[in-house]
């Protein structure tokens, strides 16, 4: 990277500011941002490994994220382990941005990722800070560049986050498509679709990728063994009509849902959901599956949940071993489950997988 | 599932003495483990042979036994107390193997003791190697290709169709003992004798080398209901080739994607349950290949590890707490976090700085050994550091070393590297040495590339990369200047670890010399300070309650302020030999005493092994360097708020009392720093001693050697050297000759000014005494507080002469043969020694006492290494004492709480003996000497000195024989006191045998000689050798003394071959006569184990019969 001996980078300085105020000393990493300002709501994330995976998973879709480990960007990034086709967060705020990537896998640095996928960021930062901020007072817009600290506290504070907007509509697939080339067949409603997640399904099934607008007719005219319903960002009171096609759809097919799929069939069953105050993001929440009392560590990533108590014809079958929220359901009368974790991992750990082989069993059992 | 109630008494086995491979981290493991068994309400009884642990204080078990640590001791111990079950997975490799042997002998059956924690199929599957290895690939896991022998023609078998290079690991060992690599047949040969001889059951593991590769570490728990966790994954900086315990280990992993994480997660999982340990923490050691990911398995303990106790301290997640309460029954969802309070311990920290662990070796110790690492374990200690950022975490791990650098160079120290060409640097940097770290720094500097290096060394380019960081910082602050340094300037190069000393060094030129000083003021007028930040297990996500910090420059601190007065502790930074376990023991003991006394303590120490870095030892935790700057960045922290009551320098050993005198003098709590330096001006000191009428061998000072000819031209030879402000007599040596002392000068010399430990210098001279010969040595310690009443704590007789350092004799409390008049002697003079020092808190007085008279060798006002054998012997808590007395109480006051009993001092004797770690070092010479080896100590204790001397050095490892042959070979001036040793063991009806010289002059006064050996230099072909006799095993007890310059290339041989043989060797005639008397007694008494407890207990009352 630094091309002459003992010649220190250029630094950019840059500020992070929160819409309360709060102001945060950086530089300037990844792409430059229009007007030198970036926004978007502020969370933060606690796994150790895993950067690209979560910068590139839908879900954060309207957010900037904080990584709470320091290094960040040392083992490169690959293809292989996009979870979309293109990042889209608003921004990611570091401590360090490795100068200098090493494993065989790499084929890219992550900052020339972040460039060439026009996302902008921020290193330097106390993060830890920024995190025990967050922790108190819930996420929150913010903005960051290398403008002065005015601006970017008015763009901070003109920033929506996104509560009250349908996030769903500006990361869903445009046209469906097809993945796997299994017996079964599934249609996996794509609210922000992560790829791990539809390797996970192509080893079950034929997997079609459809809009988060597709009807609960076109759906079942497709004959599919089994519907999927997708991880995807924002609040999911906002996705407009989707519950009420989850709805038409349940009885009709064994459903699976995952994260905002998995609030979206709880909403179809007449449950609320409710905001987090600085929601679930890391690799290390411990989740106990209440039928064997076993604990599974999983990879995590919402700011809102079910709220318990208000679902009728579902039992919980997951909670948060931490805070007790609700994390996985399942209907006592039709086939259709959900989690709110991420079992497929990519990243995190692999200790709830077994949740597919219990959809595959759910489908070949069928309604 | 909750607490089991079906046992109700459980035996825990601690880890014997501190030795390489195996240090303080089981005192922390098992001290952790007592405390939570006994909160759970079990009785506990523990066996450990080490005093100078925390966890053989009488009050962290029910029944403490400080016996030997063997397998008939174990079963007398099983038999008296008739515990439910045994844990074992606690005390390191030594309570495992314990284990194993009781299971194969049956007593495990015949008293019905459950193993807990790791079943024996789960141990054997994990210990075996060959059984290990099948057990990986049957679930699927890679192993590097292998084959196992067990006898030479095996082995080279083996050979033929792996291929070199191989590693060659035994079975059952510890540290990596006997392992190593073979490029050629000739060094294959060589380590594969070695290896099979290391291993208890003859049988090592020939693996296809894959040197180079990448390390990794993770530690793994599992619960009864078979949950599984990772607390914590580790990288070596070292490539594989290196013992992870002789690496630097970074925490967490840095290059590894997360799709290559959780395979080694899965794997590590599938590891612990294929092994079958049922509950507890495992440690499963990885490797990868860089070039293409390929992961194979490379070893698993099946118990809490060194590496356990690092993780604990890097993540804050407390492995051996929790690992004892899985053991007896809970599971993980049903324990708290301690941290946060909130969740629960089932979940896997995150963390949001970086941790470096950095080894220390003790190579000058040890001359003849090459300092080259590798696949055997030689370091004596190690020093860990927690950063924001790797820079950061490193430079102030090197600076925790205490090696006299101050960073990743920037000091005077980087001339050595700058000195070589390229090529030269580079090859240098390829082998793995203690100099590597700076070794890539300076190559780095001077523009070689991170390719070439990697080649090279095949250190990962990320961690290159980093340093090169460090490198640009300092090129970019040196072009600044220290007065156009801007804050956010300060800022950054903080931020990546520089030491102002460091900057200091870098900014001084020919016109101006900068302080550290200096740089203090002027980065502290810009604002910047470091921050704490704390230690919580989740990188922030909650709110948490344990006050462990580090230092770092952010935004925004964390010490949660209060109002209570407080005491601040500088602990004993990295274990070395002469500065161990004894010393973290005396500052932990400070804490709690303390504590207890209404104080909030607040500890600054840098060992990760430690008891005194567990954050609930103290009420705040600083893991921070012990080093002018981080010391004093606490301490300014700490005065913000509350009240500042002062900072104990005393208990931690040379590393705090380095530092009392950068101190406001009204901080430093107890005596003076003063009084400290008065007892180390060797000027002051004399006129002291003359001023008391208390006798000294003659000497003086000298920072020349013409000074030092002159000294020894007043006083004659023998002549002791050493140099002043050290422990554990570095460099000391005893010379009998000009020629001798002229080299001793020089040697010390050459450590130059680097601040080295022993280095010579004006500030610095080396002090040179008459050596007193045949004289027995005598320490004291005791407490004296600011009324002037002193507290004896312990007298103790030394079994080997003065000549051998105190730290490497055995002593007896009480004193076996010196007269209630000498006593009296001693006790005056050490008593009038503490009141012209003015001590407040603890003494040490060294004695010497020849024919009767009493000289003073040395006084220090400090914890001396004794204190914790002392406590154990007597029962008297010296440290708790004084420590309370450092913050004003009286020992009057102290009676009056109930807190200061009498000292018991009849019905036992307690024998302290040395631990030396020869066999790691075969190239050194066993001899001891001046200077000091050992790496830790046991303790004997019984009824009368003999039975606890035989105790001692059966719990030392080198078990006295009960019939046999005994082989003499001693220098002249011990011919009559080895006349007596060999007299008494012919009429215990050991047979004999002794060097020609020797032989002659026993026959000549009545004993039977059967074997007369042949000198090695002599050649009389008609006997045998000595080396030939060891090697035919018809010796038991080998006896041989050298003496001065005198037949040292014999006795070198022949102890040697003792060692390698596993022959007990006692290398002085004082020793033999205590072991003469300790078999006498065994052969009358029979071994009888008893608890301290108990010893204390009728020590109060009546004396024990004797059976």
């Amino acid at each position: 990277m630094s091309t002459d001996v003992h010649t220190r980078q250029q630094v950019r300085p840059a500020l992070l500011v929160l819409s309360d105020g709060e102001v945060f000393e950086g530089e300037a990493i990844g792409a430059d941002s229009p007007d030198g300002v970036a926004t978007g709501e502020v969370v933060f994330n606690t796994v150790l490994s895993g950067y690209q995976e979560v910068i590139t998973d839908p879900s954060y879709a309207g957010q900037v994220i904080a990584f709470t480990y320091p290094h960040i960007g040392n083992y490169g990034v690959t293809a292989l382990d996009d979870e979309s086709r293109r990042p889209f967060c608003r921004g990611i705020i570091v401590r360090e941005m490795a100068r200098r990537r090493s494993n065989w896998r790499a084929d890219e640095d992550l900052n020339e990722l972040l460039i060439r996928t026009g996302v902008p960021g921020i290193a330097g930062i106390d993060t830890r800070r920024l995190t025990r901020h967050l922790r108190d007072t819930g996420s929150m817009p913010g903005a960051f560049g290398t403008t002065d600290e005015a601006t970017l506290l008015k763009a901070a504070q003109g920033e929506d986050g996104t509560n009250g907007i349908d996030m769903v509509a500006q990361v869903t697939t445009a046209n469906p498509y097809v993945v796997g080339n299994g017996q079964r067949r599934v249609v996996a409603y794509d609210f922000g679709i992560k790829t791990t997640i539809l390797r996970h399904l192509g080893e079950l099934a034929t997997v079609e990728i459809v809009p988060a607008t597709m009807s609960a007719s076109e759906v079942l005219a497709r004959q599919p063994d089994g519907v999927f319903l997708s991880n995807g960002p924002g609040d999911p009171a906002c996705v407009v009509g989707v519950a009420e096609t989850i709805k038409e759809l349940i009885g009709q097919v064994p459903i699976f849902g995952i994260c905002l799929g998995h609030q979206l069939l709880a909403t179809a069953l007449g449950a609320e959901t409710y905001k987090l105050a600085f929601g679930h993001h890391g690799g290390n929440h411990p989740v106990r599956r209440l039928s064997t009392g076993s604990i599974e560590i999983t990879s995590q990533n919402h700011n809102f949940a079910v709220a318990d108590g208000t679902l009728a014809s579902a039992d919980v079958t997951h909670i948060n071993l931490n805070d007790g929220v609700i994390e996985g359901i399942r209907c006592r009368d039709v086939p259709a489950f959900s989690v709110q974790y991420h079992p497929e991992a990519g990243p995190g750990p692999h200790d709830a997988r077994y949740l597919f082989e219990e959809f595959a069993d759910l489908m070949d059992k069928g309604t | 599932m909750p607490r089991r109630d079906d046992i109700h008494t459980i035996l825990l086995i601690g880890s014997g003495p501190i030795v390489i491979g195996q240090a303080c981290e089981f005192d922390y493991s098992g001290t952790q483990a007592c405390r939570v068994l006994k909160e759970e309400g079990y009785r506990v009884v523990l066996a450990n042979s080490n005093p100078a642990t925390i966890m053989t204080d009488p009050d962290f078990a029910d029944r403490t036994y400080i016996e030997p640590l063997d397998v008939e001791v174990l079963t007398a111990i099983i038999d008296r107390e008739r515990p439910d079950a045994l844990l074992a997975t606690l005390g390191g490799q030594t309570a495992l193997n314990l284990a194993m042997e009781l299971v194969e002998r049956g007593v495990l059956e015949r008293f019905n003791v459950e193993l807990i924690g790791a079943d024996a199929t789960a141990i054997a599957t994990a210990e075996d190697r060959s059984q290990f290895k099948v057990a990986m690939q049957e679930i699927g896991l890679g192993v590097p290709p292998s084959a196992v022998a067990h006898d030479l023609d095996e082995s080279m078998e083996a050979i033929r169709h792996l291929g070199l290079p191989v590693v060659i690991r035994p079975a059952y060992i510890l540290g990596g003992k006997g392992t190593g690599i073979a490029s050629t047949e000739d060094e294959f040969r060589q380590l594969a004798i070695i290896g099979l001889d290391a291993s208890p059951i003859s049988e090592i593991l020939i693996e296809r080398s894959i040197a180079g590769w990448k390390e990794y570490e993770l530690e793994v728990m599992r619960d009864r209901a078979d949950n599984c966790v990772i607390i914590c994954s580790i990288e070596n900086l070292d490539p594989m080739g290196v013992h992870t315990g002789d690496s630097i280990t970074v925490a967490p992993a840095q290059t590894l994607s997360d799709v290559e994480y959780q395979l080694m997660r899965d794997a590590a999982f599938a590891c612990i349950r294929r092994v079958g340990v049922e509950t507890g923490g495992s440690n499963v050691q990885f490797a990868i290949n860089p070039e293409d990911g390929t992961m194979v398995v490379i070893e698993m303990n099946p118990r809490v590890s060194r590496s356990s106790a690092l993780a604990s301290k890097a993540t804050g997640f407390p492995i051996a707490k929790i690992a004892a309460r899985l053991a007896v029954g809970y599971t993980l969802d049903e324990i708290p976090n301690d941290i946060t309070s909130k969740t629960p311990a089932c979940f896997e920290p995150s963390i949001d700085y970086v941790v470096t662990k950095i080894p220390r070796w003790a190579f000058e110790k040890f001359p003849g050994t090459p300092s080259v690492l590798g696949t055997q374990m030689q370091s004596v200690g190690e020093a860990m550091a927690i950063g924001r950022t790797f820079p950061e975490s490193l430079q102030k791990g090197l600076r925790s070393l205490e090696l006299g650098r101050l960073g990743l160079n920037c000091d005077p120290g980087e001339a050595e590297f700058d000195a070589l060409d390229d090529d030269e640097l580079v090859r240098r940097a390829a082998v793995g040495t203690p100099d590597r770290p700076f070794q890539l720094e300076a190559a780095l500097r001077r523009g070689i590339t991170i390719e070439r290096l990697y080649a090279a060394t095949r250190v990962d380019p990320w961690f290159l990369d980093q340093i090169s960081a460090i490198v640009e910082e300092r090129a970019h602050v040196a072009a600044i200047g220290f007065e156009a340094m801007t804050a956010r300037d300060w800022q950054r190069v903080k931020r990546l670890g520089f030491s102002d000393a460091q900057l200091a060094w870098l900014w001084s030129n020919f016109e101006k010399t900068l302080t550290a000083g200096d740089v203090r003021s002027r980065r502290l007028s810009m604002g910047i300070a470091p921050v704490f930040k704390t230690v919580d297990t989740c990188a922030g996500e909650f709110e948490a309650n344990t006050p462990y910090h580090y230092a770092t420059y952010e935004d925004t601190d964390e010490v949660v302020e209060t109002d209570r007065p407080k005491v601040v502790i500088l602990g004993s930074g990295p274990n070395r030999i002469g500065q161990g376990i004894e010393f973290d023991y005396c500052c932990v003991h400070a804490s709690f005493a303390l504590r207890d006394a209404g104080y909030e303590t607040v500890m600054i120490n840098c060992n990760p092994e430690t008891v005194s870095t567990d954050y609930d030892t103290s009420d705040r935790l600083y893991f921070e360097p012990l080093t002018e700057e981080d010391v004093l960045n606490v301490i300014d922290r700490e005065s913000r708020f509350g009240e500042f009551v002062g900072v104990i320098v005393s208990l931690g050993g040379q590393t705090p009392l380095k530092l009392a005198g950068l101190l406001q003098e009204h901080l430093v709590l107890g005596t003076s720093a003063a009084s400290i330096d008065l007892a180390e001006d060797r000027e002051r000191w004399n006129s002291l001693c003359a001023q008391l009428e208390i006798p000294q061998p003659a000497g003086g000072t000298a920072s020349t050697a013409e000074e030092a000819l002159a000294i020894t031209a007043h006083i004659g030879y023998p002549a002791l050297v050493r140099p002043s402000y050290v422990l554990g007599g570095r460099a000391m040596t005893i010379v009998y000759d000009d020629e001798n002392l002229q080299r001793a000068m020089k040697e010390l010399s050459g450590f130059g000014s680097l601040g080295k430990e022993g280095g010579l210098s004006a500030e610095r001279p080396v002090l040179v005494d008459r050596f007193l010969e045949d004289a027995t040595e005598v320490d004291v310690d005791a407490v004296r507080d600011a009324t002037g009443e002193v507290l004896i704590g312990g007298i103790m007789e030394h079994v080997e002469e003065a000549g051998v350092h105190s730290g490497d004799s055995a002593c007896a409390i009480p004193p076996p043969t010196l007269s209630a008049q000498v006593i009296s002697v001693i006790e005056g003079y050490a008593r009038a020694i503490a009141e012209a020092l003015e001590v407040v808190g603890l003494i040490n007085v060294q004695f010497a006492v020849r024919e009767g008279q009493v000289f003073v060798i040395e006084a220090n006002p400090r914890a001396s290494r004794t204190v914790p054998f002392v406590a154990k012997a007597t029962g008297v808590p010296l440290v708790k004492v004084a420590a309370r007395v450092m913050v004003g109480a009286t020992l009057a006051e102290l009676r009056k709480e109930g807190f200061l009993t009498p000292a018991i001092t009849s019905g036992h004797v307690a024998v302290k003996e040395a631990v030396l770690p020869f066999s790691r070092f075969p190239e050194a010479d066993s001899v001891l000497g001046p200077e000091m080896r050992s790496t830790g100590e046991v303790m004997g204790i019984d009824r009368t000195f003999g039975l606890a001397f035989a105790k001692s050095q059966m719990a030392a490892g080198g078990r006295l024989p009960d019939a046999g042959s005994i082989f003499l070979s001693l220098a002249d001036r011990d011919k009559a006191a080895g006349l007596i040793v060999a007299r008494r063991l012919a009429n215990l009806g050991f047979t004999i045998a002794a060097t020609v010289g020797t032989a002659a002059h026993l026959n000549e006064n009545g004993v039977a000689v059967e074997t007369v050996v042949a000198k090695l230099t002599d050649g009389d072909s008609s006997l045998p050798t000595a080396v030939e006799l060891l090697a035919t095993t018809k010796v038991n007890l080998v006896i041989n003394t050298p003496r001065g310059s005198g037949p040292r290339s014999d006795g070198y041989d022949i102890r040697s071959a003792a060692g390698l043989y596993h022959v007990p060797c006692l290398t002085t005639v004082a020793a033999g006569l205590a072991a003469a008397q300790g078999m006498a007694d065994w052969a009358k008494h029979g071994l009888e184990v008893r608890s301290l407890q108990e010893h204390h207990q009728a020590g109060r009352g009546e004396q024990l019969e004797l059976t």
